[in-house]
């Protein structure tokens, strides 16, 4: 994974309360198993005028060219419900999106963001819309820094924000942890020994 | 001070506190569909990584499969099948138990895991998809998670877990006759709204929940990830336990006992401490229906579509202005009485034998109305099994419903099919965002007796009011 350290772009507001993950990528948009041929389908049902068609809806948004180069994305409250479906955080990130500004996300989908190098960061986004204006990321310093010099801190876990600065690999950090899972697998085995079908 | 349930089952399952409110918990299932599941399981592979304890994995198919009669492999939208054969190849090669096409035991995941009792109360379990939720109603904490996240569980049998809060809401009292877990659900998210549990575990608890079956257990926690919980758990009881007992995974002989005797120790202590409480009275609580694009959008069948000014602590003015047109409602216009397309029983939410029964109770020696096309999915090749027993499937069929093989379906077009634009859909399923059963499709979530009270009317209608007007001279 990409680490993330600091970023600056425009921010592309498309601030409606409950986008869900429905939303940001249809089902009829994930044809493959993989992760990736996503990007196109993002939004599409509001981003084409016709259902599964590819002609932009000169209305929506991700369609203005002064967004064109966005990698920032200020969105509404309870940002990706729904679905657990992590296409949603991959169509974002294959599109170009590395953050994601919202004064609240669904936990699932907040999830899929830190494991796919998105930075999810809650905060009101209104304070960032308006005219297109290139925005400062600094995750270390947990700040958001607009072209006048204004600057909002954010908060974020200590486990995301590790996991996002250091491009770290979970899988990999917590297979160091082998023999201690293992151990303590063993003594929820004898305490519980229905739970495990390989006995 | 004394624990709460959710704090008994996540301490004995913490490998290790990775500091930052973070801990290293032990997953005691994997639970995987082919549309999230199998592209972990091909991801892990390609990394070169195994999964760690395959014996505690479970893979069925629904989201992808068509739930036609007769169907094979092949779906209505061309990609499909890919899903369907590489979860197929992925859980062979990785020696996992898959509850493929044809097998009696098929269905959706969350309907399928009870029914086996691969879920048992005191596990953790875990699967891609957000309704995992619904598995709390037997005691276990049970959630929904991303592909990464299930990778990673398969692979360490582990999963790095942020604490999350908790929250209790306690329902005493009484729920009215045809009252159901359904409209308690939809009354709790209208009443909370679709953030109002976020990142917290929601115990429910209270006589009204204590007096529901497992059924409407799991109907009232599938909602929970409406309002974007953690999860939902209940305490288990000998409800629970009756259910379980004699199910093909779950534990037999002096084992079943030792582990009824640990499920017991499973509720919150007297002096637990929650971060939040509710209390609601179940007397309260009235048949409902969602007007609008989230389930938060909920209002008793008898009411209205509420004015902005009536939600305005809930919605922005955007949102409600944009639900309404969405919908092609007007604000004040009741929503009993609202014409519809279609009418659809199926889901994690409503698809159970139970279900079944109370609507074919509604369609028994009656006919859906001219022009509406209606739909009944069961949750699993043992609810359908179970239903064709005791002739509900007749009961579907004479009244004119489709009688479809188990599968998702139509809850968000599973396998490309889908309603039309613009067509109003009345539906037990579990979300109402734009576009989710189809483009452009309207869908109001209720319970199955309403879906079936509906289908018969051609219009929104509470079951009772359908009794009304059958007794009417005339009507």
């Amino acid at each position: 994974m990409t680490p993330f350290t600091t970023l600056v772009s425009i921010a592309m507001p498309l601030i409606r309360d409950n986008i869900d993950t429905d939303a940001i990528i249809p089902s009829r948009e994930m044809k493959t198993v993989g992760k990736t041929g996503l990007a196109d389908g993002l939004f599409a049902g509001w981003r084409y005028t016709e259902v599964g068609g590819r002609v932009p809806e000169p209305g929506f948004v991700l369609n203005d060219p002064g967004y064109a180069r966005a990698a920032i994305l200020l969105g509404g409250a309870n940002f990706g419900c729904g679905s657990s479906r992590e296409h949603a955080a991959w169509a974002l990130a294959e599109y170009g999106f590395r953050v994601v500004i919202a004064p609240s996300f669904n936990p699932i989908f907040r999830g899929n963001c830190v494991r796919n190098g998105i930075v999810p960061i809650e905060l009101d986004p209104h304070a960032f819309a308006g005219a297109p204006q290139p925005l400062a990321i600094d995750l270390p310093a947990q700040t958001v820094t607009d072209a006048a010099g204004n600057f909002a801190t954010f908060a974020i876990d200590a486990e995301s924000k590790a996991m996002l600065v250091g491009g770290l690999d979970a899988i990999d950090l917590t297979l160091r942890r082998r023999d201690a899972i293992a151990a303590f697998r063993a003594a929820h085995r004898a305490a519980n020994p229905w739970v495990y079908f390989d006995a | 001070m004394g624990q709460t349930l959710f704090a008994k089952i996540w301490d004995r399952h913490v490998v290790e506190d990775l500091g930052g409110g973070t801990g290293l918990v032990l997953i005691d299932r994997v639970l995987l569909h082919e549309r999230t599941g199998g592209v972990a399981l091909e991801s892990l592979a390609a990394a070169g990584r195994a999964v760690a304890s395959p014996a505690q994995v479970f893979a069925t198919m629904d989201h992808v499969v068509d739930t036609l009669p007769g169907r094979t492999d092949r779906t209505i939208m061309p990609t499909g099948t890919a899903f369907i054969t590489a979860t197929r190849d992925a859980a062979k090669a990785a020696g996992i138990t898959l509850f493929d096409l044809g097998d009696p035991r098929q269905g959706i995941v969350h309907v399928i895991s009870p029914e086996q009792a691969i879920v048992l109360p005191g596990l953790t379990l875990v699967c891609p998809d957000s309704h995992t939720c619904s598995q709390g109603a037997l005691g276990a904490l049970a959630w929904g998670i991303g592909s990464s996240e299930a990778e990673h569980a398969l692979a360490t049998t582990t999963l790095r877990v942020t604490r999350p809060k908790t929250m209790r809401i306690t329902i005493d009292g009484v729920l009215a006759a045809g009252v159901t877990a359904k409209d308690l659900a939809l009354h709790l998210l209208a009443r909370f709204g679709s953030a109002g549990a976020r990142g917290h575990v929601l115990e429910y608890a209270g006589t009204a929940v204590r007096a529901l079956d497992v059924e409407g257990r799991l109907t009232l926690c599938n909602m929970a990830t409406e309002c974007a919980a953690f999860s939902a758990i209940i305490a288990p009881d000998d409800t629970v336990f009756a259910y379980l007992e004699g199910r093909p995974y779950a534990p037999k002989g002096a084992l079943w006992d030792r582990a009824v005797a640990d499920w017991r120790t499973l509720t919150s202590d007297a002096d637990a401490v929650f971060d939040t409480e509710h209390r609601v009275d179940a007397a309260d609580v009235v048949p409902m229906v969602t007007w609008g694009t989230s389930p938060q959008q909920a209002v008793p069948l008898g009411g209205a579509v509420p004015a902005f000014a009536d939600v305005s602590d809930r919605d922005t003015a955007e949102a409600h202005g944009r639900a309404l047109d969405y919908m092609g409602l007007a604000a004040g216009e009741a929503l009993a009485g609202a014409a519809i397309d279609a009418a659809f029983i199926g889901s994690c939410t409503n698809a159970r034998l139970s279900d079944l029964r109370r609507a074919a109770a509604i369609l028994d020696g009656r006919h859906v109305a001219p022009g509406v096309r209606a739909i009944c999915v069961p949750g699993s090749g043992a609810v359908k099994a179970a239903a064709e027993a005791e002739g509900l499937d007749r009961i579907f069929l004479d009244a004119g419903f489709e009688w479809r093989e188990p599968g998702c379906s139509m809850c968000f077009f599973a396998g490309g099919e889908s309603f039309g634009a613009q067509q109003r859909v009345i539906s037990s399923t579990n979300r109402n965002f734009e576009s989710r059963q189809g483009p452009g499709t309207r869908s109001h979530l209720a319970s199955p007796e309403t879906v079936a009270a509906s289908a018969i009317a051609g219009r929104i209608v509470a079951p009772a009011a359908l009794d009304t007007a059958a007794a009417e001279p005339g009507a």
